[in-house]
């Protein structure tokens, strides 16, 4: 039981960790948020491909699968188990085989927002 | 001509750069610490959630998790309650996957007067696109490369 808690408290540690990196990143290079979202889900997908972002979601829960770097983590997941299955193409068919869930919910979510919802000031 | 102007000209730059005031990092990291761990902390409950009720196992449970934490930041970006929350949260609120799906809903919600076509289908992408590009681009190199290295 005492586990399960612990998986909260590392949830907010590490999830806060990775977005102050963000915002240092933005304050200190003055870059805009959509340049630190691109650096940080490259660096999910380098982080993967050297084998440590598994580690760190066993370790940290959703403090490392809801930042955007899950998404980078998720996208070389789903090429390198089609690898696994189908050889060199699979990289191509499996890119997006994980994140399917992310991608799709927002478009029909934000769709549909689109659809109910008129533009705030 | 050139050696005179060297040392009294100052560019706009400069005068931009003299008069604005310095950005305060250490209250933003703060509070992008404090919100975007809360965030991922409610991600943590939604996924409990999905293991507890719904016979996901913790490795499953995370794509449903992220799909419910989309629909929660898509219905406060309709609200309008979102964005005033990432201007004050920052990076807190722009890294985890709620503000990739806010950038979706608000562009979709804003250029709706543009037409269906033209204005949702064309604008929904314009602040995400970059993040699926290069997330695609760096994924496939650093895939394989990972081939490579384990089939070569």
């Amino acid at each position: 039981m005492a586990g399960a808690w612990m998986t909260f408290v590392w949830a907010f540690v590490v999830g806060g960790i990775i977005c102050a990196i963000g915002q240092v990143i933005m304050d200190v290079s003055k870059l805009t948020p959509g340049h630190v979202m691109v650096i940080l889900v490259v660096a999910g997908a380098i982080l993967d491909g050297l084998g440590l972002y598994d580690p760190l979601i066993r370790f940290a829960g959703a403090g490392a699968t809801v930042p955007i770097t899950s998404f980078g983590n998720a996208l070389v997941h789903g090429a390198l188990a089609e690898a696994e299955r189908h050889g060199l193409i699979g990289i191509i068919t499996g890119i997006f085989e994980v994140t399917s869930a992310g991608v799709s919910a927002a478009i029909v979510f934000a769709f549909l927002a689109s659809v109910f919802a008129r533009p705030k000031g | 001509m050139a050696v005179q102007s060297k040392g009294r000209h100052v560019s706009y730059q400069q005068i931009v750069e003299r008069h604005t005031p310095p950005r305060p990092i250490v209250r933003n990291t703060i509070r992008a610490f404090v919100v975007g761990g809360g965030v991922c902390v409610l991600g943590q409950a939604v996924q409990t959630l999905f293991v507890r009720f719904a016979g996901f196992s913790p490795q499953e449970a995370s794509n449903p998790t992220v799909a419910v934490m989309i629909l929660l930041s898509v219905i406060a970006t309709a609200f309008g309650v979102y964005d005033k929350f990432a201007q004050w949260a920052g990076a807190g609120s722009a890294v985890p996957v709620t503000g990739f799906a806010n950038t979706m809903a608000s562009a979709a919600i804003e250029h709706r007067s543009e037409g269906w076509v033209p204005g949702v289908g064309g604008n929904m992408f314009k602040l995400a696109g970059p993040v699926i590009v290069y997330g695609v681009v760096a994924a496939f190199f650093v895939s394989l490369v990972r081939y490579a290295v384990m089939h070569l």
